[in-house]
This record gives structure tokens, sequence and C-alpha cells, in this order.
């Protein structure tokens, strides 16, 4: 089946502006807060909001890192391959500042679980929150619920969501794949129709 | 419709074998999967909690039927620091010694549901036998005067992390070839990621028709230096000289002479050659403290990156031990 697009181009741009507003209107100047994405599909998430808040405040954002979780999954032995491990770099203190981890696609939960655990190894943030682009409600696996969210997606198990970006697929969008055609849900019909800006 | 980036690209990312036996059996592939992987762990000995929960439900047996301290220490690093529980076994005291047989010992310790065996043994060829007799992942953490897999992973690492390739780089290694698993194995993976390595020593310590193996034969210390990027001084295997009642050399004093790098022949040779040492260093015999402790030795970083590449080595392993049915 045709995968649906969730968010075009422009309709993805606009979500990530409206997101850095968000954390402007909770963080004030950024002073405290540290951007960090989860390697290796959030990192090119909190990169485009890095520079968007950048280009908002006209500052650099003071603290901004990339966490790997490779070795905190608990999928290690659930399957074929073991993951291969991305770059970590988190140049900054944790302590006391207010973390928003950044993660593409939010499902069943546990890659964040791990993001967190991975996380405190490096110290105590005074706080965690977390900003996802696309949230799959109904799907999580664990207690994990985000702060900030760019759009829900009501899906069914069998059924994917790719973020696909510039800098690493040639075009910005998100798409909704179903796989097998025997059951095509209203939901996905929905979401692809308003999205498409 | 293409497969997800986060898992299914990943798919041949595992290596090729079952056990570590030695570097012969691996594949470059493997080799670069496991520098890859070892870069991963490494970030995580730089983080203030130097653990990660991975092998949280694996088990494993260290044994060492010869001493060691600097393996076994950092091996059992690696594995404390992968989450994997741990029991050590060191001959002395055993009952090895009231003559149980290697298979007996092991099965013994395996029944106690141990997945991975560390072993060191001073029989070549034991960890190959070992792997055809037991049910457990079986890591060579050296076996006689054969292969010690990990120290030549740890080797060319290293080589990689100073230099930043392998390929092409020329590697001398001097010193007690004859009685040294650290060069067997470190020929094989030198040659395997595409370097060129020299031998030097004297004749005694040279293993005949070593040539066969595709490596040049330098008897000149001084030229073998001039030749070469990077030289590993091996220890004088005191431990195992003479054991036909023939001494391989007449003194310690004349082959460090001859055969030793001191700081002046290290000025001689004109040019920054990359220091490194298997260790235990017997100071002043195949390098001086001078030269040691010289600011392009990297003796020290052999031994940190050596837990990065057993956690590496442990990991990638352990990701081949099918799970148990509940």
């Amino acid at each position: 089946m045709k995968p649906v697009t969730l968010l075009a181009s422009k309709a993805l741009s606009l979500t990530i502006t409206r997101l850095c507003h968000q954390l402007i209107e909770d963080h004030g100047d950024l002073g405290t807060m540290a951007l960090i994405g989860l390697q290796p599909r959030g990192v090119l998430l909190a990169r485009r909001l890095r520079q968007e808040l950048e280009r908002i405040t006209g500052r650099p954002v003071p603290a901004y890192g990339e966490l790997d979780i490779t070795f905190h999954r608990d999928d290690f032995r659930h399957r074929a391959a073991p993951p291969a491990p991305s770059a970590t770099a988190l140049d900054f203190d944790l302590e006391g500042r207010h973390v928003v981890l950044v993660d593409d696609v939010l499902y069943t939960g546990r890659s964040i679980r791990a993001g967190l655990d991975a996380l405190l190894a490096f110290g105590r943030p005074a706080t965690v929150h977390l900003l996802v682009l696309i949230d799959r409600r109904f799907s999580r696996e664990l207690p994990i619920a985000p702060d900030y969210v760019g759009r829900w997606v009501d899906s069914i198990g069998d059924q994917r969501v790719t973020v696909e970006w510039q800098e690493s697929d040639g075009r910005d969008r998100v798409l909704l794949h179903t796989t097998g055609s025997d059951t095509p849900t209203a939901s996905d019909i929905a979401q692809g129709s308003i999205s498409d800006l | 419709m293409s497969p997800s980036p986060r898992t299914d690209a990943l798919a041949s990312d595992q290596l090729s074998v079952e056990h570590l036996l030695g570097i012969k059996d691996l594949i470059p592939a493997d080799i670069d999967l496991i520098f890859r992987t070892a870069d991963g762990f490494k970030e995580v000995l730089g983080r203030p909690i130097k653990k990660v929960p991975s092998l949280r439900d694996i088990t494993i047996a260290n044994l060492f039927f010869e001493s060691s301290t600097r393996t076994r220490v950092s091996f059992e690093l690696a594995e404390k620091r992968l989450s994997a529980d741990v029991v050590n076994f060191s001959s002395s005291g055993s009952s090895v010694s009231k003559g149980e047989t290697l298979i007996d010992t092991v099965n013994n310790i395996l029944a106690m549901k141990v997945d991975m065996v560390v072993m060191r043994h001073p029989d070549p060829g034991a960890a190959v036998f070992l792997s055809r007799h037991v049910g457990a992942r079986i890591v060579n953490a050296g076996d006689g005067t054969h292969e010690h897999p990990t120290q030549a992973l740890l080797d060319a690492y290293s080589i990689r992390e100073k230099l930043g390739k392998v390929k092409g780089v020329r590697v001398l290694i001097a010193g007690d070839i004859l009685h040294s698993r650290v060069a067997l194995s470190n020929i094989f993976c030198l040659q395997k990621l595409g370097a060129e390595v020299m031998l030097c020593g004297p004749s005694t310590l040279m293993p005949k028709h070593i040539e066969a193996l595709g490596v040049k034969v330098e008897r000149d210390l001084d030229k073998a230096l001039r030749w070469c990027d990077v030289a590993n001084m091996l220890r004088i295997q005191l431990e195992r000289q003479g054991g036909d009642g023939i001494a391989n050399f007449p003194s310690l004093r004349e082959y460090a002479m001859v055969y030793g790098l001191d700081l002046a022949r290290y000025k001689r040779i004109g040019k920054d050659v990359v220091i490194m040492h298997p260790g235990p260093i017997n100071r002043g015999v195949e390098v001086s403290s001078e030269v040691a402790d010289h600011a392009n030795s990297i003796i020290l970083d052999q031994v940190q990156n050596g837990v990065a590449v057993r956690m590496a080595v442990l990991y990638l392993l352990a990701a081949r031990i099918p799970r148990n049915a509940v």
C-alpha cells in the first residue's frame, strides 16, 4: 500500500518552529536548558531545532548534545544482529540543567527508557522533558509520555512511521506506511488528508 | 517500501564466528566491526558512570590456567562494565592440580549455567579444543605460544587511534618472536587490515620459515627501526627461555645492548616512531625507561584501549548466544 504523507516539507518546518517557540516559552533564554538528541534519528531533529532556536533567539544554544543509547537498549539478544553504536557528544555538565530529550518518533517508549538510563550515567539533571516529532498514541509499552509533540498519530501495530530529512534522505517529510493491504484503517486516511500543505 | 534505518540496515552487523579463538579465523569485516563497537565503549568509559546494562543476563567464567595480571584485570573490568556476572578461577589451588581434565573442569563450571568462558592456558590449541567439547562461547585469552587475539586487536586498535589508519602502516615487531603468541596474533591481525609487518630479533628467537607468513625479517634493529612507523617491542619471556636446556642468548645485558631500544638508539632513527609494548615491561631490557615513558609511547593507551576492545568482543559474541526459552 502506498505510504500516506503525515507531514510534508512545509508542515514539518512549521511544526519545528512551533516546537521551538514552546521551548522558548518554557525555558526563557535557554540558559539552563540542554537540548539532547537521541542517536541515530533523533539527532537529525535536534539539529534542526537547534538551528531554528538560534534563528529565533539570535544566540547559540548554550548546551547541545547527542546521546547514543545502544548499550542501554533492552532488546539486546532479542534481535538478529546487535545494534551498532553511534557517537555520543555531551561535553557539558548535566548537574542542575533542564534537559529536553529529542527523538523523532515515540512508539513503544523503550528507546526513551534507554535514553533516560544513558542520560543519567552522565549526572543528575534538574528536570528531563521529552520532545518528539511524532507521537504514536495508544502503542506505549512503558509508562512514558511526551511533553512536546509535533503531531499525534493513531496507528495500528503493523503500520510504521518514518521521518525523512533533507540532510540524510533528500527531502523533509513524515510518512505512514501500512504493510499488507488487507486492513487499511480510517485513521491513516484521515491523518493523510489534513497534512498535505 | 524501504526498510527502517533503525533496525534492518544493521542486520549484517555481526561477527562471522561464535568464539574468539584466534585472529586467524576472523575476516577483516569482523575486525572492523569490533573496532567500531569499541569506539562506542571507549566513549562509555569516559562517562562518570562507566557501566552499561547490555550483558546483565550473561554469566562469564574467567579461567586462568597460567598467571596473568593485566589481561585478567582487563577482561574482568570489561565484563563488569557490561554488567555481566563474573566468576574467576585460577589453576593454583583448584582441582586441576588434583588431576581433573580440562573438559571436566569446564563442564563442571558450565553446569552452574555459565554462558561464556574466557580462558588462558599454557597449551597451544587449548581454546580450540575446548570450543569443540563444551557448550559455551570461548574467548581465547592466550593459549601457550599460539594466539592472543584480544591483545592483537587492542594493538591494532591503538595504532588506528594514534595514526588514524592501519592500512599501509609499517609495523615492526621486535624481540622474542619464538615464544610470543602476541607476535603471531599481531601478524594475522595487521595483515588482515593491510599493514606491512617486519620482524626483528636474534635468530635463536625467530621461528624457522616465519617468512612464509608474508612478513619481512630483519636482523639489524637499527635498520628495522628506520623502516617502520610503529615499533612493538615484545617482552623477553624469561619464564619460557631455555626449555631445552640451551640458552637462546648469552645474557640479558647482551640482549639489551643488541636488541634493546634505549633513548640514544631511538634518537638515531630520526623520525617519530610510535612505541608499543604488550607488557609487562622488563625496563632496561627490551626498552629503556626513557623510551617506555616517551611522548611517542602509546603503551598506556594500549592498556586503556584493552578494556574497550574486550568489551566489544564480549558484547558481539554475547549477541550471538540464543536466549533461553522461558
